[in-house]
C-alpha cells in the first residue's frame, strides 16, 4: 500500500497531537490534582432519603479545621437546604443525591458541575477563597418546572459563619 | 445546466434501477418532513429560550424540544442515511437489491416507528391525552414516557437493522457473481458503518426492550437510572458517527467528482472507515465524565480511546483537502491558495459540502475541549455543547445532506433542481446562519448558561459575561435561528419545485475513479469479520467492567427509585376519551413490544 509523504507527515502530527491531548489531561488529573467525580460516594436508597443517616437532615457539617462536609438533596424543583451557607477559606465536599429523577448541580461561573443520579450519590470537592454569593442551577431537565431549579451558595466571611442545617 | 446534462447522456441512477430509486426517493422525502418539522420547533426554542418572541407556556418548551431533538437526530439523520446508503450500494455494485419487496419493509417499519414516537411526543401538547413523552431525545429514566415512545424507537431500530441485512444481502449475492474483486469503496463504508451501527445499537436495544418498554407498560417496577443511563450513551456516541458517515462517504466519493478531480487514496479511506468501526463505541463513557457511580478509571480509558477517535477524522480533513486541491488543479488552478479560486463555487453541492467540511473543523475544535475530561467541567450541560453539535451533525452532516441532495436529486427522480441560484443561497444562508447561532451558544455556555432550559434567566444571581453582553448573545441566537429556519424553508420548497420539472433522461453523473485503487492496499482490510471480532472485543473490554460495577453496586434494578411519568397532572388527565385511548395504545404498544 503505498502512502504519499504528504499523508505520512499528516499522520505523525495527528498521533502527535493526540498523544499530547492525552498526555495533559492524565497530567492534570493525577498531577495537579483536578478532582475528578468517581463512584466514592457510594449509593442510597432513593425512596428512604428521610432515613438516611446523610441525608435525612440535609445540612452542612465541619468535619475539620476549614473542612466542611455538605449533604444536599436535589428534587423537583428546588434544592435542600438553600441557600447552602459555608465559610470563606474553607474546603468544601459536597453529596448530592435526588429522591425522584436525574438533576445537574452547577455552581454558576465555577468548575463545580456535576449530575446528580437518584439510588447514587455524587461527591465533590470545592474550594472557597472570597466570601461571596453564587448561582447553584440543575443543568439537566427534569420535568415541567425544571427552569424554575435554582438555589445558591453563600460564602460568608470565616467570623461571620454560624454552622446550621437551616432549610 | 440540463442541456450539459442531455449531450453527455448518461442513464441516471433511475433510469438504471427505478425500484431501487423509489426506495431512495421515499427515504430522502421522509427524511426532509422530519427537517421541516424539526426546524419549526428549533425557531420556536431559538425565540423561547431568548426570551425574543414566546407564546407557548415554558412547560411546553420540553415538549417542544424533545420533538426537536428526535425529529432532528433520529429521523431526519437516519432517514437520509438509508437513502445514501441504498443508493451507494446498488451503484457501487452496479446490481439491484435482492428483493425490493424486503426493502420496502424495512422503510416501512422505520416509518411507524417514527409515527409512533411522534405521535407520543405531540401528545404532550393536549393535556386531556394521557400521552405524552416529554423526556428529551435521551429519554433517561425515570422520567417515564408513554410506552408508544419506547415501542415506536424499538420498531425503528428494527427497521435499520433490516435495512443493514439488505445491504449485506445485496453484497453476498455481488460477491457470488465477482468472486475475486474487491468490495466497491462505497458498499464498503455502507458495510462498515452498518457493522458499527449493529454493536451500538445493543446498548439503546437493551435499555429500551429489556427495561424502559415493560417498565412503561407496568411490568417492571423500577429500573437502574445509571444502567439506563450508561447503556443510553453506549448508543450515544457511536450514533454521532452513524450520521457522520454518510456524510464522510460523500465528501470520500463524491466530493471529488464535483471539484473536477479525483479521490487521493481508496485503501486509505478503507483504513478510515475500519478506524471508526473499531473506535467508535468504547467512548461513550466520556458522555458521563461527571456521573455518580462511575469510577475515575474507566472515565481515563473512554477518554484515551476517543482521543484516538480523531485520527479518522484528521484523517479526513487531509484526504479531502487534497482531493479538492487535486480537482481545482485540474480545473487549471495554480499556486499556493490560488487553487482555492478554481474550485467550482457556484454549484451548491460544492460549495454546500465545502462550507460544512469548514464548519466541522471548527466543530472538531470545540469537540476537542469537550473531550478533555478537566476542560469538560466547566462546559458540561452548558449551551456551549448544542453550540458544538449544531457544528457537527447540525451543520457537517445537515448542510452537506443538503447540498449532496442537490446533486443527487435529479438522479433519483430524472428532474432537474427548480432553481440552482436558490440553492446557493440557501447553503451560504445555513452557514451565516449558524456562524451565529453555535457562536452565541459556545460563548454563552462559557459564562455557565444551561441547555435545556426555557427560560434561562434565575431569581437569584445573573449570568456575567466578561465579553460583550448576554442580552446581545440572546438576540444574536435568535437571529442565527431565525436565518437557518428561512434556509430550510428555501430548501425544501426548491426541493418540493423541483417535482414540477420537465422529466428527462440522462441526467445521470458517473464518479471519478480514486487516484490510488483498492488494489494498492492489503486485501485483509476487506476481511469484515475480522473487524467486527476486534470492534466487538473492544466493545466488551470498555464496557464490562463499568456495567458489572454499576450491577453490583445499585443493581439490575434499584427498587429505590420510582417512575415519574412526563404527564399533566394525572387527576384532570384521566377523562373518559383518554382512558379509552390509553387503553388502546398500551395494547398496542403490547403487541408491537412483542415482536423485539
Ligand atoms: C432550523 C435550524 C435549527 C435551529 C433554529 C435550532 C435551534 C436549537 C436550539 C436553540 C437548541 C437548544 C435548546 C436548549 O438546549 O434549550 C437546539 C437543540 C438541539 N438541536 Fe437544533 N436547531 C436547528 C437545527 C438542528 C439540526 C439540523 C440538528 C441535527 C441534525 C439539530 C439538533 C439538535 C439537538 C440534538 C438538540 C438538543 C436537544 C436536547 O437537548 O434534547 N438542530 N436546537
Ligand atoms: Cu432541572
Ligand atoms: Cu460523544
Amino acid at each position: 500500500m503505498n502512502i504519499h509523504n504528504y499523508e505520512k507527515i499528516w499522520l505523525m502530527a495527528a498521533i502527535l497531537l493526540i498523544v499530547g491531548f492525552i498526555s495533559t489531561v492524565t497530567y492534570g488529573a493525577t498531577a495537579v490534582g483536578v478532582d475528578m467525580i468517581s463512584d466514592d460516594g457510594g449509593t442510597v436508597n432513593a425512596s428512604a432519603l428521610d432515613e438516611d443517616p446523610r441525608f435525612s437532615e440535609p445540612r452542612v457539617e465541619q468535619v475539620g479545621e476549614n473542612e466542611y462536609e455538605a449533604y444536599v438533596i436535589a428534587q423537583q424543583f428546588i434544592f435542600r437546604p438553600d441557600p447552602i451557607t459555608v465559610p470563606a477559606n474553607s474546603t468544601v465536599t459536597f453529596f448530592v443525591t435526588s429522591p425522584d429523577v436525574i438533576h445537574g448541580f452547577e455552581i454558576v461561573g465555577t468548575n463545580a458541575n456535576a449530575m446528580v443520579v437518584p439510588g447514587q450519590v455524587t461527591e465533590l470537592t470545592v474550594e472557597f477563597n472570597e466570601p461571596g454569593e453564587y448561582g447553584l442551577l440543575c443543568h439537566e431537565y427534569c420535568g415541567a418546572g425544571h427552569h424554575t431549579m435554582e438555589g445558591s451558595v453563600v460564602v460568608q466571611p470565616q467570623d461571620e459563619f454560624t454552622q446550621g442545617g437551616d432549610e | 445546466m440540463m442541456s450539459e446534462a442531455l449531450e453527455t447522456g448518461t442513464p441516471s441512477f433511475m433510469d438504471r434501477f427505478p425500484q431501487e430509486a423509489a426506495v431512495v426517493r421515499a427515504s430522502l422525502i421522509s427524511s426532509f418532513i422530519a427537517l421541516f418539522l424539526g426546524a419549526v420547533f428549533g425557531l420556536i426554542q431559538a425565540l423561547h429560550r431568548t426570551d425574543v418572541f414566546r407564546f407557548l407556556d415554558s412547560q411546553y418548551y420540553y415538549t417542544v424540544l424533545t420533538a426537536h431533538g428526535v425529529l432532528m437526530v433520529v429521523s431526519f439523520t437516519i432517514f437520509f442515511l438509508v437513502g445514501v446508503f441504498t443508493w451507494a450500494t446498488v451503484r457501487s455494485l452496479d446490481r439491484p437489491l435482492v428483493d425490493i419487496r424486503y426493502t420496502w419493509a424495512w422503510y416501512g417499519l422505520m416509518a411507524i416507528g417514527t409515527l409512533m414516537a411522534v405521535v407520543a411526543i405531540l401528545g404532550g401538547f393536549i393535556p386531556s391525552t394521557d400521552i405524552s413523552a416529554d423526556v428529551l431525545f435521551t429519554f433517561y429514566a425515570p422520567m417515564q414516557a408513554h410506552p408508544l415512545f419506547y415501542g415506536g424507537l424499538a420498531i425503528f431500530i428494527i427497521g435499520t437493522w433490516l435495512a443493514g441485512a439488505d445491504y449485506f444481502r445485496a453484497w453476498y449475492a455481488w460477491k457470488q457473481e465477482h468472486p475475486d474483486e474487491r468490495i466497491p469503496l462505497q458498499t464498503f463504508m455502507v458495510l462498515t458503518t452498518m457493522l458499527m451501527w449493529y454493536i451500538a445499537t445493543i446498548g439503546v436495544a437493551i435499555a429500551v426492550v429489556v427495561f424502559l418498554l415493560p417498565w412503561s407498560l407496568g411490568l417492571l417496577d423500577s429500573v437502574n437510572p445509571l444502567l439506563t443511563r450508561t447503556l443510553f450513551w453506549f448508543w450515544g456516541h457511536p450514533v454521532v458517527y452513524f450520521w457522520l458517515m454518510p456524510a464522510y462517504l460523500l465528501w470520500y466519493t463524491v466530493l471529488p467528482s464535483i471539484s473536477g478531480g479525483r479521490l487521493f487514496s481508496d485503501p486509505l479511506a478503507r483504513v478510515v472507515f475500519v478506524l471508526f468501526l473499531l473506535l467508535s463505541t468504547p467512548v461513550g463513557i466520556h458522555h458521563q465524565y461527571v456521573d455518580p457511580g462511575i469510577a475515575e478509571g474507566f472515565k481515563m480509558i473512554a477518554m484515551t480511546n476517543t482521543m484516538f477517535l480523531l485520527l479518522p477524522s484528521l484523517l479526513t480533513a487531509f484526504t479531502v483537502v487534497a482531493s479538492m486541491e487535486h480537482g481545482a488543479r485540474q480545473r487549471g488552478g495554480t499556486g499556493l491558495f490560488g487553487w482555492l479560486r478554481a474550485l467550482p463555487w457556484r454549484n451548491p453541492a460544492f460549495t454546500g459540502m465545502a462550507l460544512a467540511g469548514l464548519m466541522f473543523a471548527a466543530g472538531g475544535f470545540s469537540g476537542m475541549v469537550n473531550a478533555g475530561m478537566n476542560i469538560n467541567y466547566l462546559v458540561h450541560n452548558t449551551i456551549w455543547v448544542p453550540g458544538h453539535f449544531h457544528l457537527t451533525v447540525g451543520t457537517a452532516v445537515a448542510l452537506t445532506f443538503m447540498a449532496a441532495t442537490y446533486w443527487l436529486w435529479p438522479q433519483v427522480t430524472n428532474k432537474p433542481i427548480f432553481s440552482r441560484p436558490i440553492a446557493l443561497a440557501q447553503v451560504v444562508l445555513w452557514f451565516v446562519g449558524m456562524a451565529l447561532m453555535s457562536n452565541a451558544m459556545h460563548v454563552m455556555g462559557l459564562f455557565g448558561v444551561p441547555r435545556r432550559t426555557a427560560e434561562p434567566q434565575y431569581q437569584g444571581f445573573d449570568f456575567v459575561a466578561s465579553f460583550g453582553s448576554i442580552t446581545e448573545l440572546r438576540m444574536q441566537l435568535a437571529l442565527g435561528g431565525t436565518l437557518l429556519f428561512l434556509s430550510t424553508i428555501l430548501f425544501v420548497s426548491n426541493i418540493a419545485l423541483s417535482t414540477g420539472s420537465p422529466r428527462m433522461s440522462g441526467l445521470g453523473k458517473p464518479l471519478s475513479e480514486p487516484l490510488s485503487p483498492a488494489a494498492d492496499s492489503p486485501k485483509v482490510l476487506d476481511n469484515l469479520t475480522l473487524w467486527f471480532g476486534i470492534a466487538m472485543v473492544l466493545v466488551v473490554l470498555a464496557y464490562i467492567l463499568p456495567l458489572a460495577s454499576i450491577i453490583t453496586d445499585s443493581g439490575i434494578v434499584d427498587p429505590g427509585v420510582r417512575p415519574v411519568p412526563m404527564l399533566v397532572d394525572a387527576a384532570n388527565g384521566l377523562g373518559p376519551i383518554s382512558a379509552v385511548t390509553d387503553a388502546a395504545s398500551r395494547v398496542v404498544a403490547a403487541v408491537v413490544g412483542v415482536v423485539p
